[in-house]
């Protein structure tokens, strides 16, 4: 029974792929939209399914379908395991992806290969699927590697446009890197504890403890080299540029995989392994480090954007930042829950973002939106209930989560904590920007947009309005000093590591300065961009340190540069010149052979007086050498 | 019954096909390369079942040489690459026109034939005759059948015949040596030779160069992206998909087993040997401008992971290396094809003339897209399954040589990805580009239904061929 019903999970989303790329095209846009979306929708039940009986039963299911790959010291099987952790991600996944594909229904149906788009999202959710439910890291990596797949797939939807084709294989590239890392990592563990599956692994590490025959500094290494893969597919500083250039994909895929889904793989994987992460302390701090440096990094840039989806994409950037600052301190819950909220506000943003250029016939540059509000009132107070998620307003989802990290990061590192706060602030900053620039004061588009403005279908407001509720009360999974969050977690966890905090007088005092910090960050945009009426500099009047933050610190440039430059240099070399002379060398060698005959030929004139002459000087030395020798 | 049945349907089918004249050539050769792949299907469920399938026959009394096949696990799946791939690679060409066709698919089924001599042979001699006969077809296609300026094409070719014969004649002083301490060629016999380790390091070079030119490993590889390039698709196909599994298969059968002790001593500098190629064909293969020279260079790339894998002399190395094979062969094979079909359209495999190819032919896209993703390993594809386990077995041996031979997951996307977005993807191409044909849909489809079902089921194959590598692996540890 649970068997076929997880294979009902995941090869639901599959069917809906499958049927959509064979017969999308003649079904037409509405039934491939709608069959694209029910898929997903079955999943959703599934999983609610099995989120009912975990809550009651506490046991986590597990599934084992047949041998996949052998090797010397272990098998690795194709299964599933459904616990606490994975059903709660499946949770999201499924139900964003559901009101995700509901929007896109509507959003996509001008475009002439909508099927082709559907099926590349029911292929993303069954990847999606896959690596969460994976049973070990080895089905996890099949879909970690799917979902970069479709994530190339759906950034380059529009591949006539060869920028966007770059922005995709970039992605691909750059995950691929931190890929590297996931299968060195898994090598390691294969190597240390014969096997790379959860359950197991779990068992035989706290075993290889007990005993004390645990090599620490190479479990090390491997939580590092995991944490290299996590970087690539979680957006972090080194390999963070490619999710800003993901937006070139199509804003419902910039919701559900740039900003929902796939980019928390990473934190989902970390979580996973939280046993394997907690003996590694080194790696926990470097964790932190990357994650607050990020979260600052992408949030200073997200200051000066002025591309609507731009800002939100940093924005994603510096989310997961913190969300990877929780996990380097150990609280693995507080990850997960900013995870669950991020998903609620940010889906709502990009959607609401998309509503708007969907509104405005493509265009995304906020320096020519204004004034959005009375035209577009549903979008409005959907971002703008999101907007104030994220900036942390009391009793907003994000307000309690992104509290929980800072709270956190008090107890762990006063640094840390201040530069999680810094971003905080920015944040509130950068997203009521976009809040005023889009939809206060007057519009500033060109008069045909204007005399066409209206607020999008229902199948677009729909999921923006459940998106919204979602991101205003989401916070109550997990309260404070009540979490329910956290006792459903607990079974993950060898200890407590998160033992609610106590609300003490710093706790209250720490929320204060957040909140503070918040509204202050919200002041100032609302004095510089509605008192003051700023809008944004064209491209070429910006000067100094903004001009240093709109080119993303150059990081693109320098990566450009010191890479994919010399790695182009060294392979013209290669070719031009390495190539050739070992060619050169394999015919210099047959010249040779070719020579020595050629000299050879000569003796073989048939000048008779030569051979005679030959013969008798050796008939000569012969019979001197009988004579001499004896 | 017994694997004799293959050479002989080859064989015949070899001549058959000349004798019934041009017309009728390729469907002739089609039908006894089905016939083979069905036979070999026979064969293997008799093997399954536990019966004997290999022939030993006295051939030569003196000097001792027999005419001796082994099929065991490892022999078989090699010969089922092999007649799997030839109707493949014979149906594939049934859309283009050949002069004198009926040399051309006999020439086809006699390789088909030499090769799968080489794989099953179990005596050094029949073995060193099916490998050199094995060149003499190719030989002929790539001159007669190729593309390009003649002269530039003769050169190529000539110097790939010539490169190859003086790399085996090595190969073949190494069996003459090897006779005179064992009073055998039969490869039996030729494993219980006791070599000092002197003796084993030049065996085991003589043996390296015979291979390594024909794998090819680097720096030996100068003949391949030319004759790849200049030789016949179909021609480029026999050579990329199974030929350079001879040395491949080679290197397992004879050279570990034979020199175990060299093989120990010197296992990291060929390991090290195997992945440079890895890094030098990718980097190489990013700045190519002809598709099929990228293809070749990619292969170089591929073929380099396996050798570093056999090379480990571990079961994970050994195993994944032939699965690696398979897998290679496949998708190699497709690729090339994929290569094939675009240039029956616009006639040219520049790949900056190329692009705007999805727009008009979504489906040969999908095709192409999936083998390109099968080349760069995505997991649920066959060569995923082939790459993990050598990678696993090199971080066995040192994790560096798992992390550079990694790389190959990196550059690889890199030069796929932007061969792809070259040849497929941008605005509309100024020339047509026709939907594939059924015929060639057949193919392609073929193809990667092999790599995705074996990228999930691995184990038919995987039980195969462990027995006869730890057969082999005993040898080895034995000496």
């Amino acid at each position: 029974m649970d068997t076929n019903l997880a294979l009902v999970l995941v090869l639901a989303p599959f069917l809906g792929f499958l049927i959509n790329v064979f017969f999308g095209k003649s079904l037409g846009k509405t039934v491939s939209g709608i069959i694209g979306t029910a898929s997903v929708v079955v999943s959703f039940l599934v999983t609610l399914f099995f989120f009912n009986q975990i809550t009651q039963t506490q046991k986590a299911i597990q599934v084992t379908l047949f041998d996949w790959i052998q090797i010397s010291n272990f098998s690795i099987n194709l299964g599933f395991l459904l616990d606490q952790l994975s059903v709660l991600w499946l949770l999201f996944v499924t139900g964003i992806g559901s009101l995700i594909h509901i929007y896109s229904i509507s959003y996509m149906h001008d475009d002439e290969n909508m099927h082709k788009f559907f099926s590349y999202l029911n292929l993303f959710v069954f990847f999606m699927i896959t690596l969460v439910i994976g049973s070990n890291l080895l089905v996890l990596f099949i879909g970690w590697e799917g979902v970069g797949l479709c994530s190339y797939l759906l950034i380059g939807f529009w591949y006539k446009n060869q920028d966007y084709n770059d922005a995709a294989k970039k992605a691909f590239i750059m995950n691929r890197i931190g890929d590297l890392g996931l299968l060195i990592g898994m090598f390691i563990i294969g190597s240390m504890f014969s096997t790379l599956d959860y359950s197991t692994l779990q068992t035989a590490v706290a075993a290889a403890k007990e005993a004390s025959t645990l090599n620490l500094p190479l479990l090390g290494i491997a939580a590092l080299c995991l944490f290299i893969g996590a970087c690539g597919k979680s957006a972090q500083i080194p390999l963070y540029t490619w999710l800003p250039d993901a937006m070139a994909g199509p804003t419902p895929v910039s919701a559900l995989i740039h900003a929902a889904t796939m980019v928390t793989a990473g934190i989902f994987m970390i979580t996973r392994l939280n046993f394997v992460f907690d003996l590694a302390p080194e790696v926990q701090n470097i964790i932190a480090i990357v994650g607050a440096i990020t979260s600052l990094v992408a949030a200073t840039i997200g200051l000066v954007q002025t591309d609507i989806k731009k800002v939100l994409a940093y924005s994603t950037v510096s989310q997961l930042g913190l969300m990877f600052l929780a996990l380097g301190l150990g609280a693995y819950e507080v990850a997960v829950f900013h995870v669950i909220t991020h998903a609620f506000f940010k889906a709502c943003l990009f959607l609401g973002s998309g509503s708007v250029i969907h509104g405005l016939h493509g265009e995304q540059d906020m320096r020519k939106m204004g004034g959005l509000r009375k035209a577009m009132p549903i979008t409005f107070w959907t971002m703008l209930v999101s907007s104030l998620a994220i900036s942390g307003v009391p009793f907003f989802s994000g307000f309690f989560s992104k509290d929980e990290i800072l709270l956190t990061a008090f107890h762990g590192s006063i640094p840390l904590y201040v530069i999680g706060s810094v971003a905080s602030i920015m944040t509130a900053f950068y997203m009521f920007r976009l809040m005023f620039l889009t939809f206060f004061k007057d519009f500033r588009g060109t008069e045909e947009q204007k005399h066409h403005l209206h607020e999008s279908d229902g199948l677009i407001t729909f999921p923006l309005m459940i998106l919204a509720v979602l991101a205003t009360f989401g916070g109550l999974i997990s309260l404070p000093g009540n979490s329910w969050l956290n006792s459903y977690l607990a079974p993950l966890f060898a200890e407590a590591s998160g033992e609610a905090h106590h609300l003490g007088a710093t706790e209250y005092a720490l929320m204060g300065v957040a909140v503070v910090g918040g509204l202050l960050g919200i002041f100032i945009a609302y004095i510089k961009y509605f008192k003051q009426d700023n809008v944004p500099e064209a491209d070429e009047n910006i000067t100094g340190i903004a001009k240093v933050l709109y080119n993303k610190y150059y990081v693109d440039e320098f990566y450009d540069a010191v890479f994919v430059r010399s790695v182009n240099a060294i392979s013209r070399f290669f070719r031009d010149y390495v190539e050739t002379s070992l060619s050169a060398l394999v015919f210099g060698l047959g010249k040779v052979t070719n020579e020595i005959g050629y000299q050879g030929k000569k003796l073989q004139s048939g000048s008779i007086g030569l051979y005679l002459f030959a013969f008798v000087l050796g008939l000569c030395a012969i019979v001197s050498y009988i004579f001499l020798a004896q | 019954m017994n694997v004799s049945l293959i050479l002989i349907i080859l064989l015949i089918g070899a001549f058959a096909t000349y004798f019934v004249g041009d017309k009728l050539a390729s469907k002739v050769a089609l039908f006894f390369s089905l016939a083979a792949l069905g036979c070999s299907l026979v064969l293997l469920s008799h093997f399954n079942a536990g019966e004997n399938i290999s022939l030993i026959n006295a051939w030569i009394t003196q000097p001792k040489i027999s005419f001796a096949l082994n099929a065991d696990g490892l022999a078989i799946s090699m010969l089922l690459l092999t007649v799997a791939l030839t109707p493949i690679i014979i149906f594939s060409s049934f859309g283009n026109e050949y002069k004198n066709a009926k040399g051309f698919y006999a020439l086809i089924l006699f390789m088909a034939f030499a090769m799968t001599g080489t794989f099953l042979a179990a005596d050094g001699l029949l073995y060193y005759i099916f490998w050199e006969l094995a060149l003499i077809p190719i030989y002929f296609i790539a001159l007669i059948w190729g593309n390009g300026d003649v002269d530039e094409r003769r050169k190529a070719v000539v110097k790939f015949f010539i490169y190859t014969l003086a790399g085996s004649l090595f190969m073949l002083t190494a069996f003459i040596y090897l006779y005179t301490k064992a009073g055998s060629f039969l490869i039996e016999d030729l494993y219980k030779v006791d070599l000092s380790a002197t003796e084993q390091l030049w065996i085991f070079l003589a043996f390296f160069l015979a291979y390594a030119i024909k794998i090819p490993i680097i720096p030996f590889h100068t003949w391949q992206a030319n004759v790849y390039q200049k030789a016949p698709t179909v021609g480029t196909m026999l050579l990329s998909g199974i030929m350079l599994k001879m040395g491949l298969y080679s290197v397992i059968r004879w050279q570990l087993p034979i020199a175990p002790l060299a093989a120990k001593e010197y296992m990291n500098i060929f390991i090290a040997l195997g992945i440079a190629g890895v890094i030098y064909g990718s980097i190489v293969a990013l700045r190519q401008k002809d598709l099929k020279k990228l293809l070749a260079y990619s292969s170089l790339a591929h073929v380099g992971l396996i050798a570093a894998g056999s090379y480990t002399l571990t079961i994970d190395g050994l195993r994944g290396a032939v699965l690696q094979m398979i897998a290679h062969g496949f998708v190699v094979v497709g690729l090339f094809f994929a290569a094939e079909i675009i240039f029956r359209r616009f006639e040219t495999r520049e790949i900056a003339q190329l692009g705007g190819i999805r727009i008009q032919s979504p489906k040969f896209t999908s095709m192409f897209l999936i083998l390109v993703l099968a080349s760069v390993a995505l997991p649920s594809t066959f060569n995923f399954v082939g790459e993990f386990t050598v990678l696993y077995s090199l971080s066995q041996i040192n994790i560096w040589f798992a992390i550079l031979g990694g790389t190959t997951i990196i550059l690889g996307a890199y030069y796929m990805l932007k061969m792809f977005q070259g040849v497929m993807l941008g605005e509309t191409n100024s020339k047509t580009f026709a939907d594939v044909s059924v015929n060639e849909g057949i193919s392609l489809v073929v193809i990667i239904a092999v790599l995705l079902f074996f990228g999930f089921y691995p184990k038919p194959i995987t039980d195969l061929i462990t027995p006869s590598l730890e057969t082999i692996l005993n040898v080895i540890s034995k000496n």
